[in-house]
């Protein structure tokens, strides 16, 4: 027992010295103001932001940071909720449209299995707009309107920017095994870049053995002269295995993250493709709001694309500080 | 004098040299890892050149270093579901409080032991004083630490990820010792090779050579046994949980110092490859058998394999596939070697 009480003595002794040591020059990531300009409008409206994006996921936390601030400068009442389980999403529908929201904002992984919920949200007279995926059901459903990226458009620009860098042969990462999405992306690049492309499969949630087996597969195949990562965490561990296996392979990557435009800046990286989450967060609550309030919808009710928008070299240094804050 | 003969006393039979490698538990996974070994090595070249071994090598050695602490604890007759995501609380600790609150490295790295063996200490504590399953409670623990995990990141990153730990004071002493390499005949090898050889040293040691090896068999055989012969079960339990922890803290401030920076969702579904390895190094899931050179072998085999695939040159749509079949072989061939073993002991 007397060991014992030397352990809770040693337990709240420890944060007391923490606090003392907490001055060294360590703190490289404390963020200096990000007290972020914005409006704070008066609206009011009771908006809920029903996901398929996991927890977690970087994408999705950009997503999530853009619906927040788009709460805030509409001054609305939104909730963001997800489950990755189409059934588990379209009950969360339900129940949203069971609380009367004023508008629903909904991704569409899996459109069929979600159309009932939103057809029942349509018809109780909530205005729906869909993000990022099923833009091809979005009309057929009766949404507002589709705020998104195209995967075939933005894997169309990377495979056109690897050719135009003379890349022939590319392994395109895939780190979500079954993730529609990502297959998409592969094979738009390989179908704009007219080379040899193929897919490599690494586990995300494994870091530096995803390392190892982008490394394994450079050193198994020495044609390779390109790689394109899906994720911006898998992008930064592609870059390490193309320097250790003394590849002369190019890299290209989806999305983004601090390191990335790091990454970038110092060629490591030769460009990233972004389609800009942040947007697809924050604009439908304005979309919304606005067609609440004054009954506008934009474009005609027309897709709105969100990306993709390529940084390279050229603006790596300015995305770094944003991709930082969350917002890119 | 009635003399009853004892001639016949099974219990001092003696076994032959081959029945006794056979019964133990690592060889049925040391068949495996030469099977597999011989399969790529005949398949790709590169698998088996310098640069390939070194490349399996490594994600066998950090898979290793976890499954050893695992398969202790197996043997003394638990689970840890959380040790994956244990790994990230440990990585995103140090990483926090160093670039975020400007804390000591070293003093952050001591905070993040503290924490995860705290962790562990609760895990066995729990699983004592409830007699709950260790599946049900490691599980609660492995849910809430995924959220902690998240949450905290999210709150004080505003992005899933905690970087830059490359430029924390004291970051070269650190990758010198977790994540530098050394160079055998000209081709660099990751140091977390070295620890990995030590860890199962010291597993096998501990498990094998000291009393505590021995209380660990005998709580994972039979608790209630254990009990009544003096064996301390609390903190025999206790501590098993604890080294699955400190294995944890070790393998997450490596990754951390490795890629300069951590994801708030490492670690999440690895507690099964920890486990898988530790059973086919011979590991039972009902506790008291088992060995840490074997949950090394299969840490080994599954290194092997996930990268074998790649330089193989197979569909990497199938590769989960070809995984699953290659562990599945492994563990049969180990029950089928085990079974003859024992059969052949009568």
């Amino acid at each position: 027992m007397a060991r014992m009480r030397a352990w809770t003595l040693a337990g709240a002794l420890l944060p007391a010295l923490a606090l003392v040591a907490c001055s060294s020059g360590n703190a490289v990531n404390k963020q200096t103001s990000t007290t972020a300009a914005g409006g704070s409008g008066k609206y009011g409206y009771k908006i809920a932001v029903v996901t398929h994006g996991a927890a977690g996921d970087a994408f999705w936390s950009i997503v999530k940071a853009g619906v927040q601030k788009g709460a805030s400068d509409m001054g609305d009442n939104v909730s963001y909720e997800s489950d990755g389980d189409p059934q588990k999403q379209a009950q969360l529908i339900d129940a949203a449209v069971n609380q009367k929201v004023d508008g629903l904002v909904v991704s569409m992984a899996n459109p069929d299995a979600l159309k009932g919920s939103i057809q029942r949200a349509i018809s109780a007279g909530i205005p729906v707009i869909t993000i990022n995926s099923g833009q091809d059901k979005s009309k057929e459903f009766g949404a507002l309107t589709h705020v998104g990226s195209n995967e075939t458009l933005a894997g169309t620009a990377v495979g056109n920017q690897l050719k135009a860098a003379g890349v022939k042969n590319v392994v395109c990462v895939i780190h979500e095994a079954g993730n529609v999405a990502l297959e998409q992306r592969c094979a738009a690049v390989k179908a704009a870049l007219g080379g040899t492309t193929t897919n490599l499969q690494v586990d995300n949630n494994n870091l530096p053995a995803a390392g190892s087996t982008i490394k394994a597969k450079l050193q198994a195949d020495k044609a390779v002269d390109g790689v394109v990562t899906l994720g911006g965490q898998v992008a930064t561990v592609a870059a390490q295995a193309i320097t250790d296996a003394g590849s002369p392979a190019k890299l290209a990557t989806f999305d983004l993250n601090a390191d990335v435009a790091k990454a970038v800046q110092s060629g490591k990286i030769l460009f990233a493709v972004d389609q800009q989450p942040y947007l697809q967060g924050y604009l439908p609550v304005v979309m919304l709001t606005l067609y609440k309030a004054n009954l506008n919808v934009l474009g005609g009710g027309q897709p709105v694309l969100t990306g993709p928008t390529l940084v390279t070299k050229d603006n790596a240094a300015q995305i770094e500080k944003l991709a930082a804050a969350g917002t890119r | 004098m009635s003399g009853i003969a004892v001639a016949g006393d099974e219990r001092l039979a003696r076994v032959g040299l081959f029945r006794r490698l056979l019964v133990k538990p690592e060889l049925g996974s040391l068949i495996g890892a030469v099977v597999i070994f011989v399969l790529f090595a005949s398949l790709s070249d590169v698998f088996r050149s310098k640069e390939g071994v070194a490349n399996w090598l490594d994600p066998a050695s950090t898979l290793g270093i976890m499954a050893v602490a695992v398969a202790l604890l197996m043997i003394g007759g638990h689970f840890d579901l959380s040790a994956g995501v244990q790994v990230a609380t440990a990585g995103i600790t140090s990483g926090i409080l160093t670039t975020y609150y400007g804390m000591n490295t070293w003093l952050a790295l001591a905070v993040s032991l503290a924490l995860v063996l705290g962790v562990g200490f609760l895990n066995g504590y729990l699983v004592m004083r409830t007699g709950l399953p260790s599946f049900i409670i490691t599980l609660g623990m492995f849910l809430m630490l995924q959220g902690l995990n998240l949450g905290v990141t999210k709150l004080v990153t505003n992005t899933v990820q905690v970087n830059n730990f490359d430029k924390v004071s004291g970051y070269g002493a650190l990758h010198a010792v977790l994540a530098s390499t050394f160079t055998i005949a000209g081709t660099p090898f990751q140091i977390a090779i070295l620890w990995w050889i030590l860890v199962t040293i010291a597993g096998s040691y501990l498990l094998l050579k000291t009393r505590f090896g021995n209380w660990i068999f005998a709580v994972g055989g039979d608790r209630s046994a254990s009990t009544n012969v003096g064996v301390p079960v609390r903190r025999t339990t206790i501590t098993l949980f604890m080294l699955t922890s400190l294995a944890a803290w070790f393998i997450g401030n490596t990754q951390i110092v490795r890629l300069t920076s951590i994801q708030a969702q490492t670690g999440i579904g690895q507690e099964l490859i920890y486990i898988v390895a530790a059973v086919i190094g011979g590991c039972l899931l009902t506790g008291g058998y088992g060995s840490a050179i074997g949950a090394s072998l299969g840490a080994l085999i599954f290194g092997m394999t996930s990268q074998g695939i790649v330089y193989a040159g197979w569909d990497a749509d199938w590769f989960k596939f070809f995984l699953g079949a290659m562990l599945l072989l492994a563990v049969l061939a180990n029950q089928f070697v085990r079974r003859y073993a024992e059969t052949s002991r009568r």
